[in-house]
């Protein structure tokens, strides 16, 4: 596999040249935009692999370029990155369609593992992203309208509780027994029942979080 | 000082003069206000005083004006007030014609002894009216209607000073106050209907009722747009005012907060251990201020989580990453195993050499878990020393004395995990 092709949206641009020169070897950064309107455009003309996405940005954040991009049909991979740990951003973003979420305090090498993991199509999920989703999913008290959907099975909550203690994908294998193959599998099926449960709860779970 | 209002164009005599006066002349008591007055601008303005007022201060600052006791004047006012109902009408215009004197400071309180005694006297006026068969019945009850009516919307008028106060209320309040409004409108009604069956004299009061109805109507038809008006501007006032305030207590927050300690990561710019530890403080800080509702750590898991990794994290400069999942009320079982999530935070923090340490709590329906995580450097459990307090006596033997259990798995070189476990009694 060649070079990962990487647009970087964000409206700080210190920002946007730090994690430029913190990127590793294999990804190819070959733009940037500041905010909404840029970065649909620029997505639009390059096709880039992965947009690492900012979640607050003037014009309406990461969700809107989220809207429009992925609204219009397009395939391109979101991983958003962002300083908030707000449950409201974290899951609206998810839901939105982005593939992943780290905060920005992230080192070098591990987003440059996290966006090769979103380029093969996997989802990447920070602790603290693991650990909403195990909140959310865990304060159902009305029986789930889609069981497929709306509930998370021992597996996935296994694996979940393993990435919120901190685990790597290749630690959690081990744990568990399997492979990191059948790891991402399970995070990519957690990420698809984030994306597509109906569950109002969720959106309205991460609402009442910020709120409480 | 608040400005005097403008003189209102009436014909009521003894305020054609707008005199400013200082608080001095508020100070003093009514018996000697007048000659000072007097002294000061040689023909004073008539002004409501208001220390020793009992209701609005008419009585005192027309009783001032005429050089007169205060008490001939509140009798006289109440005398008019049952003969015919002109008292009322007077004191409501004087009230709303006349401003109010200058006064530093909260109001101060009313004797309600003389003020019921005045009251008493009135009904006792009444009564001997009533026994002796002088009552001339509806048409001597109108004009007392429309003195209340004009004192209830004058009131509503007031000065600038009370509409300030009503800003000052909160929704709260006001919501309140409008309930006892009503209450109060459905008492007086209630009781008015009731004392005129009780004496056979509704049928009588008909006309009389159906009048006051009409100018009631009236008076509101012409004061409803002016004064949804001013509650329209009292809620714009308001709002802007809570948002100022915000912004205020944001800018004291980053003041107080983020700038003074960008100033000390200038200081400390030589000491990249120093200044990360300040850039992470800082950042918990503003985070927690930012997103976290306001929790007391004494009171739940995750709350008394977060507060020993922030603490830990602080004295000992190495990132403590916290994941709380569910949360439930610290009993003594769990604060006793806070104690030991804590030991080993600080162990980990203090002998693992690992960049950063993992925390995660959860909580669930019958039980408690915390995991600390690091990727130091491991130790090998069988070495410990009998005597090295921190893992067996502070985690292990603390959690076992509490009915809890412990685990800890290391290995050289592949970091340490500790497990605590508290079984919830279920309620």
């Amino acid at each position: 596999m060649g070079n990962i092709r990487v647009l970087i949206v964000d409206d700080h641009r210190l920002f946007r040249s730090g994690v430029r020169a913190e990127l590793g070897d294999s990804i190819e950064v070959i733009g940037e935009a500041e905010d909404v309107e840029s970065a649909v455009r620029t997505i639009a003309e390059l096709q880039p692999d992965v947009v690492l996405l900012d979640v607050h940005m003037p014009g309406g954040g990461g969700q809107e370029v989220l809207r429009r991009v992925l609204g219009a049909g397009s395939q391109v991979r979101f991983l958003a990155l962002s300083v908030s740990d707000a449950a409201e951003d974290v899951i609206g973003v998810i839901r939105g369609g982005a593939r992943g979420y780290v905060t920005k305090t992230i080192s070098g090498r591990e987003l440059t593992d996290a966006i090769r993991r979103v380029a093969e199509g996997d989802a990447v999920f920070s602790p603290r992203l693991a650990g909403f989703v195990l909140d959310a999913f865990a304060s159902t008290e009305a029986p789930p309208i889609d069981p497929e959907l709306d509930s998370l099975t021992q597996r996935e909550r296994e694996v979940l509780r393993l990435i919120a203690r901190g685990y790597a994908y290749k630690e959690i294998a081990k744990e568990l027994f399997i492979s990191v193959k059948t790891v991402e599998t399970h995070v990519s099926s957690v990420l698809r029942k984030l994306q597509l449960s109906n569950r109002h709860e969720l959106s309205r779970w991460a609402t009442a979080r910020r709120l409480v | 000082m608040r400005p005097v209002p403008p003189p209102c164009d009436d014909d009521m005599a003894m305020t054609d003069r707008q005199t400013s006066r200082g608080p001095a002349a508020a100070d003093t008591t009514p018996h000697d206000a007048a000659p000072a007055a007097v002294g000061e601008a040689g023909f004073p303005r008539l002004l409501r005083l208001v220390e020793g007022r009992l209701v609005a201060g008419v009585a005192q600052g027309v009783a001032a004006q005429l050089r007169l006791d205060p008490v001939v004047l509140r009798l006289a006012f109440v005398l008019l007030t049952v003969l015919d109902g002109i008292g009322a009408v007077v004191y409501a215009a004087l009230w709303m014609f006349t401003p109010r004197a200058p006064y530093e400071g909260r109001d101060p309180g009313r004797d309600w002894s003389q003020v019921a005694a005045y009251g008493a006297i009135g009904l006792a006026l009444l009564a001997l009216r009533w026994l002796t068969g002088a009552s001339t019945g509806g048409i001597g009850a109108w004009p007392i209607a429309i003195g209340g009516i004009g004192s209830l919307i004058l009131w509503q008028q007031a000065d600038p000073d009370r509409r300030q106060r009503w800003m000052d209320s909160t929704v709260g309040q006001a919501r309140k106050s409008r309930v006892r409004t009503f209450a109060g409108l459905v008492l007086v009604v209630v009781g008015a209907i009731g004392f005129l069956a009780a004496n056979d004299e509704l049928d009588q009061a008909r006309p009389g009722i159906v009048f006051t109805l009409v100018v009631v109507g009236g008076v509101a038809l012409i004061a409803a747009p002016w004064l949804a008006g001013l509650w329209k501007e009292l809620q714009r006032e308001r709002r802007e005012r809570i948002r100022q305030e915000e912004r205020a207590e944001f800018a004291a927050h980053v003041h107080d907060s983020v700038l003074h300690t960008l100033t000390l990561i200038q200081r400390n710019a030589h000491d990249s251990r120093e200044v990360m530890r300040l850039a992470r403080s800082q950042e918990r800080e503003l985070r927690n201020w930012l997103y976290q509702p306001k929790q007391d750590a004494d009171a739940s898991v995750a709350a008394a989580v977060r507060r020993a990794a922030a603490e830990e994290e602080d004295a000992h400069g190495v990132p403590i990453e916290v994941v709380c999942v569910g949360d439930c009320p610290l009993t003594p079982e769990l604060s006793a195993m806070m104690q030991a999530a804590r030991q080993a935070m600080v162990n980990a923090a203090k002998y693992s050499e690992s960049p950063v340490v993992s925390v995660y709590a959860e909580v669930e329906p019958g039980e408690v878990t915390v995991f600390v995580r690091d990727r130091g450097v491991g130790f090998d459990m069988s070495e410990v020393p009998e005597d090295r307090m921190g893992i067996r006596q502070s985690i292990i033997g603390r959690m076992e004395r509490n009915g809890g259990s412990a685990r800890v798995r290391t290995e050289l070189g592949e970091g340490t995990e500790v497990m605590l476990t508290m079984k919830l009694e279920s309620s």
